[in-house]
This record gives structure tokens, sequence and C-alpha cells, in this order.
């Protein structure tokens, strides 16, 4: 042992090839591997009839989705609910998180964190079906607003509510961990030299703020985008990306038409990670 | 070889052209079944099957206490039943391509392509007794068997009705038109089937209400019939609230009044009313779509022999007729129609009737050799229709 030790310790590139090995194999194989089947699948097609897959090369796939209009429309919607949810986020969380790292005691700050989370402890589905029941014709929401039918019933409207429900703790918790970090004593200084209030939000809390919303904004963008579970349950007629995939996968068995249609989120989150990293966010993960 | 180049009656003529030994087959664009063996006894049961049947045609007394044809059968044979309810027939192809299932309650959109996908195996008739008693008109049409050779048991057909709210409602509707109206006073409380066959109901309708379009079989349509058909969808989509594909959604929107108005089974009218719903159904003058149902074995079954069991119970006049009964569907079996609560069952439902089947439209996997024997066009295959459906919901 002692002498796999010395022999280790002379060659620091092979201890380091040694430790990383296993976490790297599991990214390469489970996850690139994943991918890298997605993307190559996304060029085979199937056989119409006997739903067989037929692996030769084709750009068929992306043409279909290319030169469908249906698609384009899909794509947009699925980004306009993600970034809908994403802003509906943003505005709740904010003031709640300030509220929580700021103003808050500090034994309250525990039961705020806690009640933050406890909505994480429930089920998706339960979530999910509970909204649909809210939301029935003639249900609590309905009867809220005046009556049968005067809520907003099942659509797009409701997708972007209950997803919104369902991922504000994701919004809430980076956003409150950056505040917290945000020690009291600058808000003082800032105060004591003559700052107004607005002043010291632009310049004192701001920079610290706009990393951690793109933080929790990764989470609600892409939670949002991949989601279609509960666009079937409350979304009436609605379709997103996510039920485009699972339509071709579960019901039309085209696998490889789904894989060329998964990629449109991928893209769309590889260019808003780009944009983020730019804004420093990644840093606050 | 040359005994499945003989072709099927209806699909023959399409085939050849092909290259090599995969295109000489009989089937669409010169398929050819895979050559499987079929079982040629059947032993003790294996303890368990596995089942992909849909809603309501596996009933073990959970829904109902008094609907229960299969504890009977697990206590009698030991096999298991472990049943998956699947929403539309693309669902149960690919569920069968699993290869973790053993029998499949499969309608004539999916029957061919499990047989030509080399999913199913033929079936050996001689093993299951109550065959013998089963309608002849059900026996060896195109898509329960290829070439005389049988690939499953007929279970039962019926046709997809229309189903509405008697409170909101009125007068009662008697024609499709009601689900297609853009001027409808039910607008946003529409329900469709959420599947690709539903593109069949809309050329039913046109093949009534715009006889220029000459549309003679709904599932085979060339450009111009597709293009009407799948129009009218779109206008269509203006007035649904949500398509239904999950029978049990269907069922809560029904009763909470989400849904007014749409296309469904008569189970799921079953059920909506033992839920206290005012709901109605009935068969619009158009006709409908339909289904004629066929009990299948996969090609990979691993409990063969409960497998074979199984298709034998679900044919026997007892169990026949509670699935009749609780589905809302014609029997099967001749004797069962003795069995039925209601004596008049058979009659209802029109189990003799061929006159009556003949307005009814099962369900059939469209392909671009055109099912109604046209050879100057190209018809509208599966792949198609299934592309047009994301269409139509937009």
């Amino acid at each position: 042992m002692s002498t796999l030790g010395s022999y280790l310790h002379r060659r620091p590139r092979l201890r380091l090839a040694a430790l990383l090995s296993a976490p790297l194999l599991w990214l390469v194989v489970a996850y690139l591997g994943a991918l890298a089947v997605l993307l190559v699948s996304a060029f085979w097609t199937v056989n119409g009839f006997t739903g067989e897959t037929v692996r030769e090369f084709s750009l068929a796939n992306f043409r279909t989705i290319l030169a469908e209009e249906v698609y384009r429309a899909v794509t947009l919607r699925s980004i306009g609910v993600a970034a809908a949810v994403t802003g509906i986020c943003v505005v709740l969380a904010v003031p709640m998180a300030f509220f929580m790292a700021k103003v808050a005691s500090a034994r309250s700050r525990h039961w705020l964190v806690i009640a933050i989370l406890t909505p994480l402890w429930a089920s998706y589905l339960v979530k999910a079906y509970a909204w649909r029941i809210l939301l029935a014709n003639g249900g609590p929401v309905d009867t809220l607003l005046g009556g049968p039918g005067s809520g907003p019933g099942y659509g797009l409207f409701a997708t972007i509510l209950v997803l919104s429900y369902l991922w504000l703790p994701y919004m809430i918790l980076p956003v409150y961990a950056g505040l917290e970090r945000l020690p009291d004593s600058l808000l003082e200084a800032s105060a004591d030299l003559g700052a107004r209030a607005g002043r010291t939000f632009r310049t004192i809390v701001l920079p610290i703020l706009i990393p951690s919303v793109f933080a929790g904004s990764i989470f609600t963008f892409s939670l949002s985008l991949g989601d279609y579970i509960t666009v079937q349950i409350v979304g009436g007629k609605t379709q997103l990306l996510g039920n485009v995939v699972y339509a071709n996968i579960g019901a039309a068995n085209n696998l490889p038409f789904a894989a060329a249609i998964a990629t449109i989120p991928v893209l769309v989150m590889v260019i808003y990670l780009v944009a983020v990293r730019r804004s420093g966010a990644l840093e606050q993960l | 070889m040359a005994a499945l180049a003989a072709g099927v009656l209806t699909l023959a003529g399409c085939g050849g052209g092909g290259d090599g030994d995969s295109g000489s087959g009989s089937g669409p664009g010169g398929l050819s079944v895979p050559k499987l063996d079929k079982a040629t006894a059947v032993g003790a049961g294996e303890g368990s099957v596995n089942v992909v049947s849909w809603a309501g045609y596996v009933e073990d007394g959970s829904t109902d206490k008094s609907v229960d044809w299969v504890t009977g059968f697990e206590q009698e044979t030991g096999c298991q039943v472990n049943n998956k309810i699947a929403g539309t027939s693309d669902e149960m192809v690919a569920l069968m391509k699993t290869g973790e299932y053993d029998v499949v309650s499969a309608s004539g959109d999916a029957s061919l392509r499990l047989i030509y996908g080399g999913d199913v195996a033929p079936v050996n008739t001689d093993l299951i007794s109550n065959y013998k008693d089963v309608f002849e008109a059900l026996k060896n049409k195109t898509w329960n068997s290829v070439d005389g050779q049988p690939y499953g048991v007929p279970h039962g057909r019926g046709a997809n009705l229309l189903m509405y709210r008697t409170d909101v409602v009125t007068p009662a509707p008697t024609s499709w038109g009601a689900v297609f109206d853009p001027a409808s006073p039910h607008k946003g409380k529409i329900t469709a089937y959420d599947s690709p066959i539903y593109i069949a109901d809309a050329a039913l309708y046109l093949m009534k209400t715009k006889p220029e379009l000459n549309i003679k079989n709904p599932y085979a349509l060339d450009d111009t019939q597709f293009q009407a058909a799948v129009d009218l969808l779109k206008q269509q989509n203006e007035l649904i609230g949500e398509y239904w594909s999950d029978y049990t959604k269907e069922v809560q929107a029904f009763k909470a009044g989400n849904s007014v108005l749409g296309t469904t089974w008569q189970v799921i009218a079953n059920l909506t009313k033992a839920d206290k719903a005012p709901v109605e159904v009935v068969l619009p003058t158009e006709g409908a779509t339909g289904w004629s149902d066929t009990w299948m074995i996969s090609a990979k079954a691993k409990h063969p022999n409960c497998a074979y069991l199984w298709m034998n119970h679900i044919i026997s006049p007892k169990a026949n007729a509670g699935v009749a009964e609780w589905f809302g569907e014609a029997p099967s079996n001749k004797l069962s129609c003795a069995e039925t609560k209601d004596a008049n069952h058979c009659d209802t439902f029109h189990a003799e009737d061929e006159a009556y089947f003949d307005q009814v439209w099962y369900w059939t996997t469209p392909l671009a050799q055109c099912l109604d024997g046209r050879t100057d066009v190209t018809c509208k295959d599966y792949s198609a229709w299934t592309q047009a459906w994301t269409t139509v919901k937009g």
C-alpha cells in the first residue's frame, strides 16, 4: 500500500486521473452518451406501417420540423410559456426572498425557508390534479370569481399559472441565498454615505440580485420548457414541445422524430445558458 | 414464400416490385409476414399473464363489485392477470413492441401493424375451444388474419358514439354536425378523441355531407380528401375545450361540465352516469367509426400457456357477455347472447345484424395503397395521418 501511495505521490497526473475517472466515466457514458444517442437517432426514420426503426441517415425529420409551421408555433409557444413562468416567479420571488433575508428575524427566517420548501414535499402529480379540480367548471376558482365559467378554465393561462406555482420555490431559494450573502453593513454604509434607497438598490443590491435571479431562472425556464404533464392536465387543447415529443414516443411510436423534436429544447437551453453565463450567474449555482 | 405471396385479398396487388426477400411479400409495400411458429399445445399455466387492453375489457371487480370476469379465471387457472390499460391503438403497438406483454386486445388500426411488425404470433385456434362459437362473420377478416391464418380471436365490435350533457345540449344532437358546427353554442366545451385515427371521423362526416369529395372509405383518403378532412378538424379545433385519450379525464370533464358534447365509448358514458352526471349517447345519422377487436398473442410471450388460457376465457360465453355489456358492444360469441343480464343486449347492439355493421367503419390502418381499391391515386398513410394530427392540434 505504501509503495502504491509513494508511487502515486510522485505522479500527480496519474493521481488526478484515478480520482476523476469514475465521475468522468459516469458523465461521458450516462449523460453525454444518452445525448449522443438522441442526436444520432434524430437522423433515423420509422417505417410508417410496422413501426420498425429504419437505421439510415436521413434529414427527413428536420426537414419536416422546419417545413411545418406547427412546430415553429409550438416551439414559440413553449418558449413563451417558459419565459412567462420565469417572469412571474421573479416578480413573486424577489420581494419574498428580500423579506426573508433582510427583514424577517433570524428565528422566523428558518420557519419561512421551511414554509417555502413544504410544497416540494407533495407529489408533482397530486398538485397538478389539485389544480385541475380547482380550475374545473364550477370549481372553487370559478365560485370565487362569480359562478361557473367565470374562471380561466383549462388552457394556456392555466398552464402558466400552475407551472409558476410548481416552480416558485426553485426561484426563491437561489435569490434568498444570494441576498443572504449581502452584508447588512453594506446597506448601512451606503445610507451613511448619503445614498437614497433607489441608488442603494441599484449599486448594492442589484449586482448581487441579478446573477441570483438568472441562476433561479435556469431552473424555472428549463423545467417549464420540458414540462408535458401539467399542460396535459390543465392545458385543455394546448400542446407544448413536451407533448409533441410524448405523442411521438408514446402514441405514434416514432422515436427518431421525437428525438429530432427533443433537440429543440436542448438547443434553446444551450443558447440560454450561454447568454446567462455572460452575466456571471453560473458562479452563483 | 409462395403461400405468402398469394396475398390477403384486399391487400394483394399492392405488393411486388420490392427488392430481395423482404420485398416480395403480400403485405402493403411488399412487406411479408415474418415467419413465426404457432403453438401446438397448451400446457399448465405459468402463474401469470401480462395483458394490454382497452379500458373496461379486463375487470376484476375493483371498478364495480358486480363487474368481474377475471377473479374466476385466476382461481381456475392460477394465472394472475396483470392488466395495462392503453388509451389509443398507437400506445398498444408501442407497448407490444416492448415484449413485456403476452396478450393484447388490438383494434383493426393496430392489428395489421402488429402482424407485419412481427410483434404477434399466429394463433392455433384448435387450442381455443370457444373459437367454434364465434360468429362466422368475424372470423378470418382482413384485420385479424393473413392468408387464412388467424392471428387472434375476435373479441367484439361496436361504434364510437356521440355523448352530450342532457341539461346543456338541447335539443339532443342527431348528427356529427353538432361537433363540427362553427357557430356551435357549445364552443370551448366540445371534446374529441386525441388520436390520428380521429381524422376518419371527420372524413366520415364529409363522406355524407360533401358528396363531391367522393369519399368511399374514411380510411382511404387521397390528397384532396385528406386536406378537406384536416381542414375540417382545424376549424373544429376552435370549438374544442380539450382532447381526450385518457378515459378518466373525459369522465371528469363531462361530470364537471368542462366538456358537454363529443365523441365517446359506451363504457365512458356508463362510468359518467354512475358518477351521477346527466349524459346520454346517440349513434348519429351519418353512422360512425367503430372497432372490431382481436385478442392477439405476443411473438415474445413469456407466458404462452396462460395467454392461450386467457384468449379462450375472454371469448367464453359468460366473460364475453360480461365485457360486451360493460363496455357496450356486440359480443363475438354467439352463445353470449343468452348470458347477458339484459336479454335484449344482442339486439340493442346489433350482434348479428351485418347490415348495421355495414354502416360502421371499423378502425383500420390507413395505407398508401388505397383501401377502397382505387389504383390511380396514392392515399395518405398512417405516418402522414400522425403528423397531420399534430398540425390539427396547432
